[in-house]
């Protein structure tokens, strides 16, 4: 499985997003790939992700895609992560 | 994991300022007085914000201001402004903002260390109301966990 975790700069907040579903996916015990980019390099890095992680800002930008659309509110928070990842994929 | 050096000259506190805008420039300001920007990464990081919008504002009252590595970082570092007053970037949810905090990245790819490192420190609900209400450089320091 993939996941994108998508930013304006594919550093800083995409990475902290990366690192906290991987904690978080752990504790799931869900197999994933974990990729930060940046919304400009969306097309070639996610075209077979499952779910895109990303805040409000960018979904008129994602557009249509077939993976799932996760906007993230805390990025510390890894509650909400663990809620919103488990709805995407459990 | 190591965060990126967050020497005392790169820390500010009880910062007065406007809006935004002079908020992130501000840590633009003591990423250049701690060597690891120049002049120029303030308004990158800015434009960041103003192409894509407040999606810094990534936690309840903490901006993560940032740019893309380029030629305007000289080496990575973090910088970070406690304002005296929040302010607010336009975020639906995580507005007012109390405390920035700015990275400066090298070297694309080597990111994800430091950021981990961030993580570890704000993963702990607790440490944005202590920086807000930090009233030294070195509580500051001691918060992110580096040395002074």
């Amino acid at each position: 499985m993939k996941i994108v975790a998508i930013c304006g700069a594919g550093i800083g907040s995409s990475g902290i997003l990366k690192v906290n579903a991987e904690r978080v996916l752990k504790r799931l015990d869900i197999e994933a790939t974990v990729i930060a980019a940046d919304i400009g390099s969306l097309a070639t890095v996610a075209g077979d992700a499952q779910v895109i992680l990303t805040s409000a800002e960018f979904v008129d930008a994602i557009g249509k895609t077939f993976a799932d659309v996760v906007v993230i509110e805390n990025y510390f928070d890894t509650e909400e992560l663990t809620a919103k990842l488990d709805a995407a994929l459990g | 994991m190591a965060l990126p050096p967050l020497p005392t000259e790169a820390i500010e506190i009880g910062a007065v300022v406007e809006d935004w805008r002079a908020a992130v420039s501000l840590a633009g300001d003591a990423l250049v007085r701690s060597g690891a920007a120049k002049a120029g990464y303030a308004g990158e990081m800015i434009r960041m914000i103003e192409e894509h919008g407040p999606y810094v504002v990534i936690a309840p009252g903490l901006a993560l201001a940032h740019a893309r590595p380029g030629p305007d970082v000289l080496a990575d570092g973090l910088a970070i402004i406690v304002l005296s007053e929040p302010v607010a970037f336009g975020h639906p949810h995580n507005d007012p903002v109390r405390v920035v905090l700015a990275i400066a990245i090298a070297k694309a790819g080597e990111h994800l260390a430091a950021v981990a490192g961030l993580a570890n420190i704000f993963n702990d609900s607790t440490a944005i109301a202590d920086l807000a209400a930090a009233t030294t450089p070195e509580e500051v320091q001691r918060i992110m966990g580096v040395p002074s």
